[in-house]
């Protein structure tokens, strides 16, 4: 039997903190990456977590379907961090022909290639191509319609 | 030794617009002034088509009509946030940093033995350009009058690959300093170019050998010191040089840690005031103003936060008004309570003639009657401080009030400072 009614888990929710100060967001930046445990206590901040250097992280949104199947949907958020050396396996920004591009980096064989997560998109070999590594993404953020 | 580094960023504006639009690597492109009135800032590829900073936006559309020349509006949101991002970069890599511009800045670089000191700046070379996008060159020397024609020689001499760094008394020094004419030199006007050439006095190394005593009694204190600064000797500080005309920075320490928005608003407002009667002096207009604050890098105990933002000029103005109004909305932006402020400062940017008021046909008109009467008022303002002292008349921070209407027809979005502008990457 089920009820006709369940129970929320939160019958009203709670009143939301804010984060602690958008500290590395938006307009600024600061040069030093905080160092987090010298503030216990403070509400959890998320660019804290998720933002490691300020200075070469940017924020991109998506479009396209082609990397579905690598988790990242159309509308996402990536973070893109422009400090880090793309190894094998990265999830990469790209510039191909003058576009900025989300592919996966991949070694097929010897041949270091950019990769979709569909099928219909044929790997790009790194060779013939004019192409520059943008920067790589740390992080996806996909927020649900709620 | 004690050495200066001058990091300086490759045609800027235009730079940043790459960053986030690959596709215009390569191609001449150009930034507009307010109201897209005309041309100032310019990529490499546009200077060699022969098109000079300043140029009436409406003389080159036939160019951008064929598509052989790209224009955008300036975009000072963008240019304010990467100049924040490459200062951020340079404080991670040297120990103190100063802005000396939006698109210059000045590192410490003490203590190198000398083939490390060139590994050193090379690095900072490229991580700006990583972590940033935006492309840079290195000048280092014991003096910022050498630092600055370090810089030159880097840009300018394919040879040194955007860096470049001179040792007092090398030969490289020297080979440089008989290169380079004295407009190059950092201070050195037209018209002082042509006093000291009746003197015999034409290259950077002739003015270096000058007897600095004779200098200062025929011209000044100085340009004694750009003299003693070309040998190598550290007398130039930051603040005492407004180079060209082209920027005008005021900034200063609050003098303690402080989160008072009150005080940092006052603090603010003073610089604004300031930079605006420097303005004035010197006959320009600004078209954009920076404002900056820092938190104290060195203490790592405390959250750090160096925001800055640009906001532009509904017009080319040296009105007090009007650039503290516009000091006042970027304060109130970038301001977040929670740190500890240490510094603070405002640039003015992007500066023209005052005399070039032609100009006021193509950005936004200015009534006749609205000129004089401002005019007049910053005149008296100026007369009363001067007799009476600085401060005596202060205007207070204007709160926002008409909404401003700028033509910004070509601007790309404000991709690292707007949630609803963000770059939009591709997966297809």
């Amino acid at each position: 039997m089920t009820p006709a009614n369940p129970t929320p888990a939160h019958p009203e929710p709670p009143t939301l903190a804010l984060p602690y100060p958008l500290a590395l967001g938006r307009a600024g930046l600061s040069g030093f990456p905080s160092p987090a445990q010298d503030y216990e206590g403070r509400t959890l901040d998320l660019n804290e977590r998720l933002v490691k250097r300020p200075s070469a992280t940017f924020f991109m949104s998506v479009t396209g379907d082609s990397m579905e199947r690598l988790g990242i949907h159309e509308g996402d958020l990536l973070l893109v961090d422009r400090s880090l050396e793309p190894r094998p396996g990265h999830i990469i920004v790209a510039m191909v022909d003058g576009e900025i591009t989300v592919k996966r980096y991949e070694l097929r064989g010897e041949v270091p290639c950019l990769c979709s997560g569909n099928p219909r998109y044929a790997p790009i070999p790194l060779l013939d191509i004019e192409c520059q590594v943008w920067g790589v993404v740390r992080s996806v953020i996909h927020e649900y319609p709620v | 030794m004690s050495m200066i580094g001058l990091v300086d960023c490759n045609s800027f504006y235009v730079s940043c617009e790459r960053v986030f639009q690959p596709r215009l690597i390569g191609l001449p492109v150009g930034v507009m002034s307010n109201n897209d009135g005309c041309v100032i800032a310019l990529s490499a590829e546009l200077k060699a088509l022969g098109i000079g900073m300043g140029t009436p936006a409406f003389e080159l559309q036939h160019l951008v009509r064929q598509g052989r020349i790209q224009l955008l509006s300036s975009n000072y949101e963008l240019y304010g946030d990467m100049s924040a991002r490459v200062l951020a970069v340079l404080e991670e890599f040297a120990p103190a940093v100063e802005p000396y511009s939006i698109d210059e800045m000045f590192v410490r670089l003490d203590g190198f033995a000398h083939e490390r000191l060139l590994a050193h700046a090379r690095q900072l070379h490229c991580r700006v350009r990583q972590y940033t996008g935006i492309p840079v060159c290195v000048g280092v020397a014991p003096s910022r009058t050498l630092a600055k024609l370090a810089n030159r020689a880097a840009k300018t001499l394919p040879a040194y690959g955007g860096v470049c760094v001179l040792q007092p008394g090398s030969l490289e020094t020297r080979t440089l300093l008989r290169k380079f004419a004295l407009g190059d030199v950092w201070g050195v006007g037209r018209r002082l170019v042509e006093r000291l050439a009746l003197m015999g006095i034409k290259s950077a190394w002739d003015l270096a050998q000058a007897d600095p005593k004779r200098i200062r009694r025929q011209f000044s204190v100085t340009l004694e010191r750009t003299a003693l600064e070309l040998r190598g000797i550290s007398c130039i500080e930051m603040n005492d040089i407004d180079e060209a005309r082209q920027r005008i920075m005021t900034s200063r320490s609050f003098g303690k840690l402080t989160d008072d928005l009150a005080e940092i608003r006052e603090a603010m407002r003073q610089h604004g005031q300031r930079g605006a009667e420097k303005l004035r002096q010197q006959g320009s207009l600004a078209r954009a103003v920076l404002v900056f604050l820092k938190t104290n890098p060195f203490r790592t105990d405390l959250p750090q936060y160096s925001p800055s933002l640009a906001v532009e000029l509904p017009r080319p103005t040296d009105d007090s008004r009007e650039i503290l109004h516009a000091a006042g909305i970027a304060l109130r932006r970038i301001h977040r309570p929670g740190f500890l402020y240490q510094k603070g400062g405002v640039m003015l940017l992007d500066l023209i003639d005052a005399s070039r008021q032609q100009l006021s046909l193509l950005d936004t008109p200015l009534s006749e009657a609205e000129r004089q009467r401002s005019e007049k008022l910053m005149r008296v303002m100026d007369a009363l401080n001067q007799r009476m002292g600085r401060g005596t008349l202060k205007l207070g921070t204007p709160s926002p009030g008409a909404a401003w209407h700028l033509r910004c027809a070509h601007r790309t979005q404000r991709y690292s400072t707007r949630w609803e502008e963000l770059p939009a990457v591709r997966a297809l």
